[in-house]
């Protein structure tokens, strides 16, 4: 057991399944001898060679649709984007194939590959760099969306997305990456996907929340605890398709729901998400949920970034607004 | 502005072997000596023919969806099967029934697929061949994909992928072109230039003078063929297959012919073509020329013609019979092949599905 930043971890769950997997291989822009811009793969092409760590030309359209043929062809691709901000040309091989392969063949040919990108803001990069678009892909039938918040959920998680059947999109929130050192063991255990993580238990609320903002939202529960309010926080952690169950067990209990997303409010998660538990669980209700969200705004440049994201003190405004309800 | 040197000068060659009489232009394949393969190259131009007439009749009778008709493309479709070997994989657009007609598809699965059944793409005898595909150039990078896992397994294989003339205009044909060259993949693009995207014509599609010269940039060398041409079509595609499949590199082939028909059974093409260019168009054909061939050496008479021709309509008939006996898939089906397993939340979704199609009459 060793304590490491999320990265770290991210890089000994690839490394785990190359040695034990000959057909899981890396693709992406300087993955490979440059290690990734965050050194997510930093050492796997010295360790694995260059034919299972291939370094591609500069086009994320043409990364993703590789993939899809090397998956097709029996392969496990683990292919890098390098920032969740140009995902955008590659959202036509996402949706119109990766996801649609298996279903449109009846199961004859599929796409067991990982897409992984950093994701949302908060350490002072260029324009395109801090984007939260996970509603794009969750609109995608055929897809598994997963957004690990720690260092030993990254490991756990990217095992699990790696040896999944199916194509996972892997958000790794940027500003967790080197955020806290945790211990994590290196034994190749994945950890589910499709059930979100309680974090922490509580009786009068439920946070519902993933990616970075968990760190945000426990800090707000910590703060709100010295004054005698319980909150439960759940980290969504697979974003598509959601455990519902988890989400509605505890706001039956708690009666209360906020929750809290990096990206834009509007046609966001946190609307599926609300629009389920309204569904299913009004009359448990005692107040209308609420969520703190991203504005529905452009992502700013970095000196605006923490106007944007939401932060503890919104977070907090937010628990009291859904109690004094 | 005048130069201080030349730096890189191309060449695109072209190169045909059947004229439109049947008479040779250019020299005969080595593979001519077998007759046998010759007369299957013309039989299964035929077959596609005649299937490709009876889809569009289905169509017009409201018993099929809209359907792209390969009338024209006959030669470059079966002469790309044909210059494939099984363990190859192809990877179409969406016309290329000759092509899959070779590979080992039955008529029954291309009805099926454009009579909006998935099962249309189980192929149960090229198991790794791509479905149709629809989003136009999107294929592409699979082929590449493809090529990149033969050559990281080191297999001694090729990815062959088509590509209209509208397809060359897209990012993904020249991304995955680039990547091609840039590592040098067994991959083989055919470009299948046929006049028309739509109603787009080549001359409005680019400026380019040649499709085949867009494989330059990416550092693939390139050849013009006649598309309409099965031996030579059949020939500079094997060629280039051996070349890819022996770590040779990609080849990009622009095989001109084309398009008789409109783009599927919901266009119309004379609101936009001249009556006068398709008939000459039409003259250039490829049917008629190899059957001039084969006639001209003995390997082929209007008897074997009729009992050919007999043979397909046949084939074609137990086919549409086959489709039109076929039941629709359940409504299950929407949902059992999203994920390997269904994903619990979704089981709801599936139940309503199944509650409501049993209320429909």
């Amino acid at each position: 057991m060793a304590k490491m930043t999320m990265v770290e971890a991210i890089n000994m769950a690839h490394a785990w399944e190359m040695a034990q997997d000959p057909s899981v291989v890396v693709l992406g822009e300087d993955v490979g001898t440059n290690g990734g811009v965050f050194r997510a793969t930093a050492g796997l092409q010295q360790r694995f060679g260059k034919a299972r760590v291939q370094d591609t030309p500069l086009a994320e359209g043409l990364i993703a649709g590789t993939a899809i043929g090397m998956a097709a062809q029996g392969l496990k691709p683990v292919a890098e984007i390098q920032f969740m901000g140009f995902i955008y040309p590659a959202l036509d091989q996402i949706a119109s194939h990766m996801a649609r392969l298996r279903n449109r063949t009846r199961g004859r040919l599929t796409c067991p590959l990982v897409m992984r990108m950093p994701h949302g803001g908060g350490i002072h990069a260029p324009e395109h760099h801090s984007e939260s678009l996970e509603a794009l892909l969750c609109h995608h039938p055929g897809l598994r969306v997963v957004c690990p918040s720690s260092p030993a959920r990254a490991y756990g998680l990217l095992l699990a997305a790696i040896r999944d059947p199916d194509p996972v999109i892997f958000l790794e929130p940027v500003r967790l990456y080197r955020f806290a050192k945790q211990d994590v063991a290196d034994d190749g255990r994945a950890l589910p996907i499709g059930h979100c993580f309680v974090l922490r238990e509580g009786s009068d609320v439920t946070l519902v929340t993933w990616g970075a903002m968990t760190v945000d939202s426990l800090k707000a529960a910590q703060q709100l605890a010295a004054e005698g309010v319980s909150c439960e926080v759940i980290d969504v952690a697979t974003l598509a398709p959601i455990d519902f169950e988890t989400i509605l067990d505890s706001v039956v209990k708690t009666g209360r729901l906020l929750i809290v997303h990096e990206a834009a409010r509007t046609a966001g998660l946190g609307a599926e998400i609300a629009a389920t538990v309204a569904e299913q669980a009004l009359y448990d209700l005692h107040a209308p949920i609420r969520r703190v969200t991203g504005y529905d705004t452009i992502m700013p440049l970095y000196r605006l970034e923490h106007d944007y994201i939401p932060g503890v003190a919104r977070i907090v405004d937010g628990i009291r607004a859904t109690l004094a309800d | 502005m005048s130069p201080d040197a030349v730096v890189a000068r191309f060449e695109i060659p072209y190169r045909g072997c059947l004229a439109s009489d049947g008479t040779l232009c250019g020299t005969l394949p080595e593979f001519a000596g077998d007759t046998a393969l010759l007369q299957r190259l013309y039989s299964v131009m035929v077959r596609a023919r005649v299937f490709d007439a009876k889809a569009v009749n289905l169509q017009r009778t409201g018993k099929l969806g809209t359907y792209p008709s390969c009338l024209g493309h006959e030669a470059t479709h079966v002469g790309v099967g044909a210059a494939m070997r099984a363990e190859d994989v192809l990877f179409t657009v969406y016309r290329e029934v000759g092509t899959k007609f070779w590979r080992g598809v039955d008529m029954l699965d291309i009805l099926l697929y454009w009579g909006g059944d998935e099962r249309g793409t189980v192929y149960l005898r090229t198991p790794e061949d791509f479905p149709f595909c629809v989003p136009i150039g999107s294929q592409m990078p699979h082929a590449a994909g493809a090529a990149l896992a033969f050559q990281i397994r080191g297999q001694a294989r090729c990815a062959v992928a088509f590509v209209g003339d509208g397809g060359t205009s897209q990012g993904a044909f020249y991304e995955a072109l680039n990547l091609a060259g840039a590592k040098k993949l067994p991959m083989v693009c055919v470009i299948v230039n046929n006049g028309w995207a739509i109603s787009m014509p080549v001359s409005a599609q680019t400026a380019a003078r040649t499709l085949a010269q867009k494989a330059i940039a990416a550092g693939i060398p390139a050849v013009q063929i006649d598309g309409n041409d099965v031996l030579i079509v059949r020939e500079t595609v094997a060629e280039a297959i051996e070349r890819a499949r022996g770590g040779g590199g990609p080849t990009v082939i622009e095989a001109m012919t084309y398009r008789l028909s409109d783009h599927t059974t919901s266009d119309d093409a004379t609101r936009y073509r001249d009556a006068g260019e398709v008939e000459a168009a039409r003259r250039l054909e490829p049917l008629a020329r190899m059957r001039a061939f084969l006639e001209a050496r003995g390997l082929w008479n209007e008897q074997a013609e009729q009992s050919l021709r007999r043979e397909c309509a046949e084939a074609v008939d137990t086919a549409v019979k086959q489709y039109l006996a076929t039941p629709k898939q359940s409504s299950d089906s929407m949902f059992d092949y999203l994920y390997a397993q269904l994903p619990p939340g979704l089981r709801a979704q599936r139940e309503d599905a199944r509650r409501y199609a049993t209320l429909r009459p």
